[in-house]
């Protein structure tokens, strides 16, 4: 950095520095978006006594490299009578906030690219953002299928969002601190001496579970789909675009997965801190292997949810969580304050 | 001119001409869209002046959630601008009066030596440490509490109120009752049925026989 800024001046110096880093967090998140999507169709396809992609590159593994070759070859075409401007606008809005969210993601207590005190909510405010891509086009395509994709996906994301947020607040009451590192630094005190058993997952057990399953639903991932819902509404939201543009909201919907499997793995499952004692030397030293571990374990579930569940209807979608998860998040809420209240309480 | 006065010339500037589209837009989704465009401006402008919570909380709020849902009622609406339009030269002149009156006012009392904007001072720099959540926080719970209760309790109020108005059971309404689904066995579902079977020989003499 401070060869950069000899040359270049303080500020122009400082400003190119950041350039470097998001690429150098941008790039690895687009070839891991690229190998989920790999991933997926091999986990899948040994869930269902299938091979799964073996035909390009030695067990399939150029596979990603090769649909997005054909995806960046092919045409984008825009309906007619669509609003052209929004059309092509919706699939930016949806991947901004998917890699604008990774900003604040710390990889390990100093390997963040900006530690600002309210991270978790700038994440919360970001990631809300999402949702214009989604109904932005539904709405831009003129088409009946995309339109109610869009307007479901709507209703959705904005309903599991509460319950979301609010099983965040347990998080926030627990470390008493809006910053991730910091939250991440709590999980590893408390009275179970910092082990597996004093991360957040087991104490907030009904946070975690509200937390996962809304991040499944924010995503639009099966079983909560509808929004693609093929058997009824075609591939709804994106069904008139095609080429690149098609590929953007694919792009979008992973790294979104991989963005909550990340918020899951920081605030519940102890982030980078590692699940051994600190006198196994190297393995009981937190480092991003954790981190990166504790993701995949994560994402392996999304995957397996996607195999195992069959596609909710519209009406259960909203009881889970309107009638389920606000109640179950709000009572725990108030049963965490009289915790934290009493002498019982794990956190000090 | 230093980097964050650009910075605040350059989002001003988008937010008043994203506030301009929002009334001139002829598609109302369109409208909406510059209106989120606006927020998201005044957000910037907030996180120029440090106050990243109120920043945060204006884009998850008003972005996030209100204006989703204003989006999702005005693409539902079948709203024919030109009938809405047809008034406009009728009302104009009362509806430019009052604005110039508005105007004048404003112009009046911020251009006033009283009002003191010439000679206000520059605001000093908040220190590294300085936690905005944590600030909100003490002023809203510690010092001003009862003050935020009763703003809660008044929220709560109305909530409570919207959903009594959405509550009346109306006789076309259908829904499930998920209790009774939940309860359901397969016994209540599917009922096998034993037949006896029909020896093969049998079949084949009734196709056998001729069409009566």
């Amino acid at each position: 950095m401070e060869l950069l800024q000899t040359y270049l001046g303080t500020q122009l110096g400082y400003v190119i520095w950041t350039l470097l880093k998001i690429v150098v967090i941008v790039a690895p998140m687009m070839l891991a978006v690229a190998y989920l999507t790999y991933a997926e169709r091999k986990v899948i396809g040994y869930m269902q006594v299938r091979i799964g992609p073996n035909r390009v590159g030695p067990l399939g593994l150029l596979q990603p490299i090769a649909d997005g070759i054909k995806l960046l070859m092919k045409e984008i075409i825009l309906p007619a009578k669509s609003s052209k401007g929004l059309f092509l606008l919706a699939p930016i809005m949806s991947i901004m906030p998917a890699l604008a969210a990774w900003a604040v993601v710390p990889f390990t207590d100093h390997l963040v690219l900006a530690n600002v005190n309210a991270s978790l909510l700038y994440i919360m405010a970001i990631t809300s953002m999402g949702v214009y891509g989604v109904i932005i086009a539904g709405w831009a395509g003129n088409s009946k299928y995309s339109f109610l994709g869009g307007m479901r996906s709507a209703a959705q994301i904005v309903s599991y969002e509460i319950a979301m947020g609010f099983a965040l607040v347990g998080v926030l009451m627990v470390s008493g601190s809006l910053n991730l590192v910091e939250i991440v630094k709590q999980q590893g005190q408390g009275l179970a001496g910092g082990s597996i058993l004093s991360w957040n997952w087991l104490p907030l057990l009904p946070l975690f579970i509200v937390y996962l399953v809304s991040g499944v639903a924010e995503t639009n991932r099966a079983p909560f789909d509808v929004a693609e819902g093929e058997s009824e509404i075609v591939a709804g939201f994106h069904v008139e675009y095609s080429g690149m543009a098609f590929a953007i909201f694919f792009l979008a919907e992973y790294a979104n997965m991989i963005l909550v499997s990340a918020m899951t793995s920081l605030m519940f499952l102890g982030g980078w801190l590692s699940p051994f004692p600190a006198s196994w030397g190297v393995l009981g030293a937190g480092s991003f292997f954790w981190l990166a571990a504790k993701m995949s374990f994560v994402l392996f579930c999304f995957l397996w949810f996607r195999a195992t569940f069959p596609r909710y209807r519209y009406d259960q979608i909203m009881r889970l969580g309107w009638k389920v998860f606000i109640p179950v998040t709000l009572v725990w809420i108030v049963l965490l304050g009289a915790w934290m209240m009493s002498p019982v309480s794990l956190w000090h | 001119m230093s980097f964050t006065t650009a910075v605040f010339y350059i989002l001003s500037a988008i937010l008043l001409a994203a506030a301009f589209r929002v009334i001139t837009a002829k598609n109302p989704v369109h409208a909406a869209l510059f209106l989120v465009l606006s927020f998201f401006s005044a957000a910037g402008l907030w996180v120029l002046l440090e106050s990243e919570f109120l920043a945060i909380s204006l884009v998850l709020v008003y972005v996030g959630a209100v204006m989703v849902l204003f989006l999702f009622v005005v693409m539902m609406l079948d709203i024919d601008i030109e009938k809405l339009r047809e008034g406009f030269w009728k009302h104009f002149p009362l509806a430019g009066t009052i604005a110039i009156i508005m105007a004048g006012e404003m112009a009046l009392i911020l251009g006033s030596p009283e009002a003191g904007l010439k000679t206000y001072p520059a605001r000093a720099p908040l220190a590294a440490d300085f936690s905005n959540v944590r600030e909100l926080g003490v002023q809203m719970y510690t010092h001003y509490m009862f003050a935020t209760e009763l703003a809660s309790v008044v929220l709560l109020l109305a909530i409570v109120a919207a959903i009594a108005l959405t509550q009346r059971t109306r006789k076309e309404s259908k829904a499930l009752n998920v209790g009774d689904q939940v309860a359901v066995r397969a016994a209540d579902r599917v009922r096998v049925v034993k037949m006896a079977a029909t020896p093969v020989e049998t079949v084949e003499a009734a196709e056998d026989q001729p069409q009566a």
